[in-house]
């Protein structure tokens, strides 16, 4: 039976992820049981965090919107096929820079988007924690560099992350848990360029394998990552975090979609209103947690208001949903005459991050990384298709160039503005539930850094070698629309993720960020859930939950 | 010489994706996939005959391919997508939901044909209706048609975006651009500049 259509876990066991057909054991709770914690999405946030308090004795039930995926099974090399790890629901997008939603920057099913994303596994710079008093812009977090760095290293080991004996940015750090990866001809591309320019390069530190790893075997380089790894050899948080949760007690009810979050009249969150089966239920639970992403997090807290925060709950300060950033993806593409078949490896093996560290010379707030790129023949027909508009037999024949392309996309901080948001529609889902409708547009400072990215990575690719560079736009992650903070007036959580308004209701995924930084932040938030792991049961024995 | 309007000249003569079916390169979920888009291609369902038509009409010209007496087929699984209601997950403010935009849309470029040429969009000659795409492609669309549907979206996102997928999702389109294909279990061993494994396409000199 196909897991997209019918649950998979219940009856005391979910899918075993390393075995084909196989199950493991699960706990579970009755639906009246207050549980110690109810999560609300299984992705990088709330799968770590399911991990981490089902490891400190915790009971915690996770409800995710989304199937149990079974990699070995279920992911076909193919990308039309895997289209089916998109939150492909319907959302309106709209701003004078609307989003393109449903893609890369959304996740469905358990472990979430880190079942298809590039595996890039970066830190912040440690300055960007406190980005408004040591930069001069955007908004300071409520947390330092040197407080989440321990978190930060403990989510590296938890992921194998294979990486560089040197990375040339950051403070000094420790040796990646595994080597780095053989770069690919498309990275090779980044590093030729970079260093006829005399600026520094790396290899990606890539949350796949280098050697095997308990049931992992190494990456084979087969290049579909961005549709599903369908050798296990992705340290997604589907096999990394899931499994060890499951182990400690957690259970995980898989296609069950939350629609509201229950106030009790003490002001304290009661439960979460779920539907699985068709069937409408509600899990009680002493303390819920929101980790949906920042589209799904703010919509199910808006979705859930109530006559004490008829704006939606814990919103006291008017700022759920806003100050939505994402990442800006310029893109610069060239032609070479060597073969250069970036359908090979792991999508984004090379990357510069020259401009997240150095502050001078610049026109603009924010930073940058980029890095070499490979997408496959469906993604670069329809990136020729939407950016340079090809039909025709022009298509066909800019396709044949395929082998011979190289190119660069930039991870490019925007800022965090009250315009950009999250809010609701009149259009409804299939559960009834009322959908998003997401506002963005760019700041001139967000143009002026992506066209600094552009005559950069421009540069670079020529002196690589490449043909006439072009450029392209996109976007990807999502971050930032419950921003943690030292003051309820300002933020929506603290620094533990805990609402400012519910005592008992916390937040844990990319909403959280105040900025975005300029890297893919799936290592951040799996840092911060790890963090909040640790904080949660600290104030536990305080008794301060 | 190569006019316009040929197929590019083959560049990977010779190479045929498929040939590594019984390969470590297939797994048997891919397999499977591929089985389904090679020989389950859907019928009509939702589209009318002659919406249909129009559509294949369209997508002739968007993705020509004079070449082939079986054409990689595009129109079945657009009329596929809009029978099950499967959209990107995402609509802008100014589109009408899927069904209702595709409808819509390919009301307007016929349209667009009458008022072009006085003639129905299926019975232009291919230069006739690769200047009916153009215009619209170039925002110079005139039919009241397009009313509250926004032209350059329509063409380049619904049409365009979506016929480019399915065509560069098949095996034949692989071939064409000297595409690995499925690499599962076995994935490739040789990555740096110009290096090719044994398995995959050789271009020619």
């Amino acid at each position: 039976m196909s897991g997209r259509h019918a649950p998979r876990t219940g009856a005391g066991r979910a899918p075993d992820v390393f075995e084909r057909g196989g199950w493991v054991t699960m706990c579970e709770y009755d639906d009246d049981e207050a549980v110690d914690f109810a999560i609300v999405g299984a992705g990088a946030g709330g799968a770590t965090l399911a991990c981490k308090l089902a490891e400190a004795g915790f009971s915690v039930v996770v409800l995710e919107a989304g199937p149990f995926w079974r990699p070995l099974e279920d992911f076909a090399s193919d990308e039309e096929a895997q289209q089916q790890l998109y939150w492909l629901d319907e959302r309106i997008s709209g701003g004078a820079d609307a989003l393109a939603l449903g893609g890369n920057n959304s996740g469905w099913g358990v472990g979430g988007s880190t079942v298809h994303f590039s595996m890039i596994s970066l830190r912040f710079r440690p300055e960007w924690f406190q980005a408004r008093s040591r930069l001069g812009y955007g908004v300071d977090w409520p947390i330092t560099y040197a407080e989440l760095a321990p978190y930060y290293e403990e989510a590296e080991r938890a992921l194998a992350v294979s990486g560089p004996v040197r990375y040339p940015w950051g403070p000094p750090r420790g040796r990646y848990p595994y080597r780095e990866h053989e770069m690919n001809a498309a990275g090779l591309v980044l590093a030729r360029g970079a260093e006829k320019m005399g600026i520094p390069w790396a290899a990606v530190p890539l949350a796949t394998v280098s050697a095997p790893r308990g049931k992992s075997p190494p990456c084979v380089y087969r290049g579909f990552c961005n549709f599903g790894c369908a050798t296990n050899a992705k340290q997604s948080a589907l096999i990394v975090w899931i499994p060890r949760a499951l182990a400690a007690g957690a259970e995980v009810r898989d296609l069950a979609m939350a629609g509201r979050i229950e106030l009790g009249a003490d002001g304290r969150a009661t439960g979460v209103h779920y539907r699985r089966n068709d069937q409408w239920r509600f899990q009680r639970a002493r303390n819920v947690v929101v980790s949906g992403y920042a589209i799904e997090t703010p919509r199910l807290l808006l979705n859930s208001a109530c006559d004490r925060f008829p704006h939606g709950l814990a919103n006291s300060s008017g700022l759920v949903g806003t100050h939505l950033t994402t990442h800006a993806g310029p893109g610069m593409w060239a032609g070479f005459d060597e073969d250069i078949r970036w359908y090979k490896g792991p999508p984004n093996m090379a990357v510069c991050e020259h401009w997240n560290y150095t502050d001078d010379g610049k026109d603009f707030h924010g930073g940058y990384a980029f890095m070499s790129q490979g997408p496959l023949p469906r993604a670069w027909a329809q990136l020729l298709v939407t950016e340079r508009h090809r039909w025709g037999m022009a298509l066909r024949r800019e396709m044949t160039d395929y082998n011979h392309m190289a190119g660069f996309v930039a991870v490019a901080e925007t800022e965090p503005r009250p315009s950009n948001r999250v809010e609701l529609s009149d259009v409804r889902d299939r559960h009834g539930l009322p959908v998003a409708h997401v506002t963005f547009a760019y700041s001139d400072n967000d143009r002026r850094l992506q066209d600094h990215a552009r005559r950069f990575m421009g540069e670079m690719l020529e002196a690589a070698g490449g043909a006439t560079p072009w450029t392209s736009d996109d976007t990807s992650h999502i971050l930032g629309t419950c921003r943690m903070g030292t003051d309820r007036e300002t933020s929506v959580v603290d620094a533990d993720g805990r609402s400012w308004d519910v005592e008992n209701l916390w937040i844990c995924d990319g909403s959280l960020f105040p900025t975005a930084g300029g890297v893919n932040p799936s290592l951040t938030i799996q840092a911060l859930a790890c963090r909040m792991g640790a904080r949660i049961r600290a104030l536990a024995a305080r008794g301060e939950l | 010489m190569t006019r316009d309007t040929d197929a590019p000249p083959p560049r990977f003569p010779g190479y045929d994706v498929l040939a590594k079916w019984d390969s470590p390169s297939f797994d048997d979920t891919t397999r499977g996939v591929l089985a389904a888009r090679l020989d389950a291609v859907p019928p009509r369902r939702w589209l009318t005959e002659a919406e249909w038509a129009l559509l294949d009409a369209i997508n002739a010209r968007l993705l020509p391919q004079p070449e082939r007496a079986h054409p990689i087929p595009i129109t079945p699984w657009i009329d596929a997508m809009l029978h099950d209601d499967r959209g990107e997950g995402f609509r802008h403010p100014d589109m009408p939901p899927l069904r209702a935009a595709w409808r819509q849309g390919l009301a307007a470029v016929d349209d667009e044909a009458h008022r072009l040429h006085d003639l129905p969009f299926v019975r232009l000659g291919a230069d006739a209706q690769d200047a009916v795409l153009q215009a619209i492609a170039d925002g110079r669309a005139v039919s009241p048609r397009w009313q509250g549907l926004e032209v350059k979206r329509f063409f380049i996102h619904h049409l365009l975006k979506t016929a480019a997928g399915i065509y560069y999702a098949h095996p034949l389109a692989w071939n064409e651009i000297g595409f690995g294909g499925p690499a599962s279990p076995r994935g490739y061993v040789r990555l740096g500049f110009d290096s090719r494994d044994p398995w995959e396409a050789t271009e020619a000199p």
